[in-house]
């Protein structure tokens, strides 16, 4: 196979992951794009595994091994994880790109003959400067994602972690890191090459430390980016298309997510970077007691009310996916359909733990995506709406967003779901949520606040109706 | 090499940044609702980085005795190929299994 053959082969599966991508415009296509997207890869592999030239068994053995060995765990991993795991199975997925590139620029410095590069000794020095790229960004990714990964697990804390000096540290560790680069460079010296992934390990942990669990969100999808920023870098490397077309997809799709949940909370990419959100705030705000009264409804009260409404639309959060309350929910409004409620789902963009989260959620429990709606496209039906449901949100229905500049959660986009006729609340508790901001919702007098494991409410809703 | 002629890196370069431009767009057009579906995907395709693994697994033998280094070579490679391979399959995989999951109105009892 000739070289020219094989380019045009690579240039063929880039074109197909960007279907994949184009697929998921809207789910009829999405599957198809996914198909696409595995036809590309397929012909990425065989191409390589064509002009790699491999003659003896023993490498031939290795691969078969070694793709058996990730495929069955790969497989294993994608049959049995739940979907409420989906962020930390995600992060995990991270760290092993991460991981996977700063391997394959390693190897490409001890052989660059295999990647036509040069020897030993005499790198082209542009080759130099993308494979420290590559392996600079894989391992901040590596590691990052892997404290995401614990953080998501509930394995450490998801309080932010600061000390003193911690910013001047990561800019000098950066420093480091450039002048680290200048060194591979000028020597091709391999022990810059490997201090440069320890320190790229290191400010990987130290970067995503300080960002709090509320934060998430945004952590997953820079990763994300960061990711592919790591495989464009390792595509520079080897000369190949495939791998630049991909990292550069990835690189702006995580950017352009993480971007759309910056907005959703109103927080500026750097104020999360910079971290520290959520944590002591919260704290804060446990030390106040509440006294105001509020209106308590029992399932009954809230099985009456549902059942005599014309129109409902359920907010569901975070806390539904936790209590694993999505299957009782659903039953709960088919209960309502059949006694003719209109049904509606309003999501917020940073509801759960991941860009649309809360919508897989929703469709593992066999909710008809057109029946789901995002922030903007729902939040003018609320004012004509007989009763918002809310169940595990907080902080997206939070007036104070609208109306106090002093509350920490000030200019996010909110769910009016206020000008609802009856708010329905449910809720373990009066706790404060994520952001650790009271929500005066929770003293009107169209609220009724039905306490109580989301799940257990939900299914004694439906007994009582 | 001719002094006119321009060097492949510049090409590289040109498809890198048009890509981007290309993420960009296809991006933005992507359904919210399919949001964690495109960071399982992205994560899949992003591990077309097998392709560097295996050229690394294939390195000969010995080519290099004196020090070794195509057996490292081999050995990162192999390691590489068994991070990536989890990926790809896990990757393409979750991301089916999620897409099976949105259904549209008709499969229940609307209006009944």
């Amino acid at each position: 196979m000739t070289a020219n053959f094989a380019a045009i082969a690579y240039l063929i599966a880039g074109v197909l992951f960007i279907l994949a991508l184009r697929g998921l415009s809207s789910p009829e296509t999405s599957r198809r794009g996914n198909t696409l997207g595995m036809v590309g890869m397929a012909i990425a592999v065989v191409v390589t595994l064509s002009v790699a030239g491999i003659g003896d068994a023993l490498t031939w053995g290795m691969i078969i091994v070694g793709v058996a060995i990730g495929g069955t765990i790969g497989a294993i991993i994608a049959r049995r994880i739940p979907m409420t795991a989906m962020p930390q199975l995600v992060a995990a997925f991270h760290s092993l790109v991460g991981m996977a590139a700063v391997l394959v620029a390693a190897s490409a410095l001890y052989t660059p003959e295999a990647y036509g590069i040069g020897t030993v000794g005499s790198v082209k020095v542009s080759s130099l400067i993308e494979m420290s790229l590559g392996v600079a960004i894989g391992a901040i990714t590596f590691t990052g994602s892997v404290v995401a990964f614990t953080k998501l697990q509930g394995l450490v804390s998801g309080a932010p972690v600061t000390f003193p000096g911690q910013h001047p540290l990561n800019a000098l560790l950066g420093l480091t890191m450039i002048a680290l680069v200048v060194w591979l460079c000028a020597t091709e010296s391999h022990t810059a090459f490997w201090a440069l992934a320890i320190l790229a390990f290191v400010l990987g942990v130290l970067i995503i430390i300080p960002i709090g669990g509320a934060d998430m969100p945004v952590v997953i999808s820079m990763l994300n980016s960061y990711s592919g920023w790591a495989a464009a870098g390792i595509g520079f490397t080897l000369e190949n298309t495939a791998l630049i077309i991909t990292g550069a997809l990835v690189g702006s799709s995580g950017a352009i997510l993480s971007y759309i949940m910056c907005k959703g909370m109103n927080r500026s990419f750097f104020s999360v970077i910079l971290g520290g959100f959520g944590g002591e705030t919260s704290a804060a705000a446990q030390g106040r007691t509440e006294t105001r009264p509020v209106k308590q409804g029992s399932a009954e009260d809230a099985a009456f009310i549902l059942k005599n409404a014309g129109s409902v639309i359920v907010v569901p959060g975070y806390g539904m996916a936790v209590a694993q309350a999505q299957h009782a929910l659903r039953e709960m409004v088919d209960v309502l359909k059949e006694n003719g409620v209109r049904v509606k789902y309003a999501i917020h963009p940073v509801a759960g733990r991941m860009p649309g989260h809360m919508n897989v959620l929703l469709a593992e429990a066999n909710v008809p995506y057109d029946e789901v709606f995002e922030l903007d496209d729902i939040n003018s039906e609320f004012a004509q709406t007989d009763v918002a449901f809310v169940i595990g949100a907080n902080d997206v229905t939070n007036p104070a967003a609208k109306t106090d500049p002093a509350s920490p959660i000030f200019g996010m986009p909110v769910l009016d779901v206020e000008k609802a006729r009856t708010v329905l609340f449910v809720k373990r508790s009066l706790a404060s949520g994520y952001a650790g901001v009271d929500n005066e919702l929770f003293f009107r007098d169209n609220t009724m606040m039905l306490f109580g494991d989301a799940k257990k409410m939900v299914e004694e809703i439906v007994k009582a109706s | 090499m001719e002094a006119a002629q321009i060097d492949p890196f510049v090409f590289r370069l040109s498809i890198f940044v048009l890509a981007i431009f290309v993420g960009y767009y296809v991006v933005w057009s992507v359904t919210p609702a399919l949001h964690t579906p495109l960071m399982a995907v992205t994560n899949a395709i992003s591990s077309v980085i097998v392709v560097g693994a295996l050229l690394a697994v294939a390195v000969e033998f010995g080519a290099d005795a004196a020090n070794n280094t195509t057996t490292i070579s081999k050995v990162l490679g192999f390691l590489a190929l068994v991070l990536a391979s989890v990926n790809i399959f896990g990757g393409f995989l979750v991301t089916q299994r999620m897409l099976a999951m949105y259904k549209k109105k008709e499969s229940t009892r609307e209006g009944a």
